[in-house]
């Protein structure tokens, strides 16, 4: 059983810890210019909406090479947006997005990807 | 802990508890489903069972975890993994600062093992409690960062870590759409304002048209650290920001989604802090 991402685990952590604790543990060593507060802000909407876009509109094929992907996954993304933004509830926009794409590959409106 | 604030009596401390073990019971059970969505997630992009449980033991981070699963699927170096980690976890830095003044009678060792279960939703419930007891109350804070967090986290990523294992064909179960769909729903809770949407909205584009000139792990990057320097763009007047960062309002918005903590009494606001 592989083992790798442990240290890739503890990498994370190393960068992680440090921001838990300043403020707990040296009161006074947090203060960080405001742009830098907002930019910071900011990061996990960039983040997080560029790795949903990049994983329903980038296909790669056997040799690494990308290419632009339109499918029944963009409806699904979107259904669970639009049902996260609406009930404040994402366990439900997950259980949309899954339904949709569930139906549509069974149905064979939608191939299973390779 | 604080000469100038009266004691609250042993009632308002029960009632305070109480309501620390109500509020935490919710995000125990969002956390159980969050934690099970990642094990599969994980499982989906290749982890193995220690690697998964692993993350979730030692980073304690869920949305860094999920973009993490994000990371490697991609083939993401590890370098861009942990200076994105970084950024994406920077915020902890501020509920960090906020908790500061109410725990420094702690012992330090005590302290320190508070900090890595500093979550959004430890925090959350921690400074609700603190507030509305208008002192510390160190009891609320394990109970909301271990009962409530730590412990469904982890023994929900091992069981979906598991049991992803076991599903044939799990394509089939719409498996591979549920990390883009947590992605995106994660995103949409962190939204408080026009800045973040601008952000988002720039950093999915850009790191699209990235990825198809050359590689989806290249396009996450760049799409993470141009986005808000793009939404940094829109006039602080115009951002119409509702819940800013190490706030209470902005760690009910980072709640794993499906939880809520009610706001503290009005009176209880963060001045009421020790300093």
């Amino acid at each position: 059983m592989s083992t790798e991402l442990v240290v890739l685990a503890v990498l994370m952590f190393l960068v992680t810890y440090p921001t838990r604790a300043v403020g707990l543990l040296a009161p006074g060593m947090e203060r960080l210019p405001r742009q830098a507060l907002d930019y910071l802000q900011l990061v996990g909407p960039a983040v997080l909406a560029a790795l949903a876009a990049v994983s329903v509109m980038v296909a790669t094929d056997d040799a690494g090479t990308p290419s632009f992907h339109v499918g029944v996954e963009w409806i699904a993304l979107l259904a669970c947006l639009a049902v996260t933004a609406w009930r404040r509830n994402l366990l439900l926009g997950l259980i949309a997005s899954v339904a949709i794409v569930v139906v549509a590959r069974a149905t064979g409106v939608s191939p299973l990807p390779g | 802990m604080q000469d100038s604030v009266p004691e609250v009596g042993e009632e308002d401390l029960t009632a305070s508890r109480r309501r620390v073990l109500v509020d935490g019971a919710g995000i125990a059970v969002a956390a159980l489903g969050f934690g099970f969505v990642y094990g599969l997630s994980a499982r989906q992009a290749g982890f193995s069972p220690i690697e998964a449980i692993a993350m979730s033991v030692i980073v304690f981070g869920g949305a860094a975890q999920f973009a993490a699963v994000g990371y490697v699927a991609s083939g993401l170096a590890w370098p861009g993994v942990v200076l994105l980690t970084a950024l994406l976890n920077a915020r902890h830095l501020l509920y960090s600062v906020a908790l500061g003044p109410w725990l420094r009678d702690v012992p330090f060792v005590r302290r320190a093992v508070m900090a890595h279960l500093l979550t959004d939703e430890s925090f959350a419930l921690a400074i609700g409690h603190f507030r509305r007891l208008r002192r510390t109350d160190e009891w609320g804070y394990w109970v909301g960062a271990i009962v409530s967090t730590f412990i469904p986290w982890n023994v929900a990523t091992a069981a979906g870590v598991l049991l992803g294992g076991q599903i044939p064909d799990p394509n089939r179960f719409g498996i591979d759409i549920i990390f883009p769909s947590a992605m995106i729903g994660l995103a949409v809770g962190l939204i408080t304002g026009r800045r973040e949407l601008v952000a988002a909205f720039v950093g999915a584009g850009v790191a699209v048209v990235v990825a198809l000139l050359s590689s989806p792990a290249i396009g996450i990057v760049v799409g993470g650290v141009i986005g808000p320097a793009v939404g940094l763009l829109v006039p602080a007047a115009l951002a119409r920001e509702t819940a800013p960062l190490g706030t209470l309002a902005s760690a009910d918005r980072f709640l794993m989604p499906g939880s809520h903590v009610p706001p503290p009494p009005d009176d209880a606001d963060d001045a009421g802090a020790p300093r």
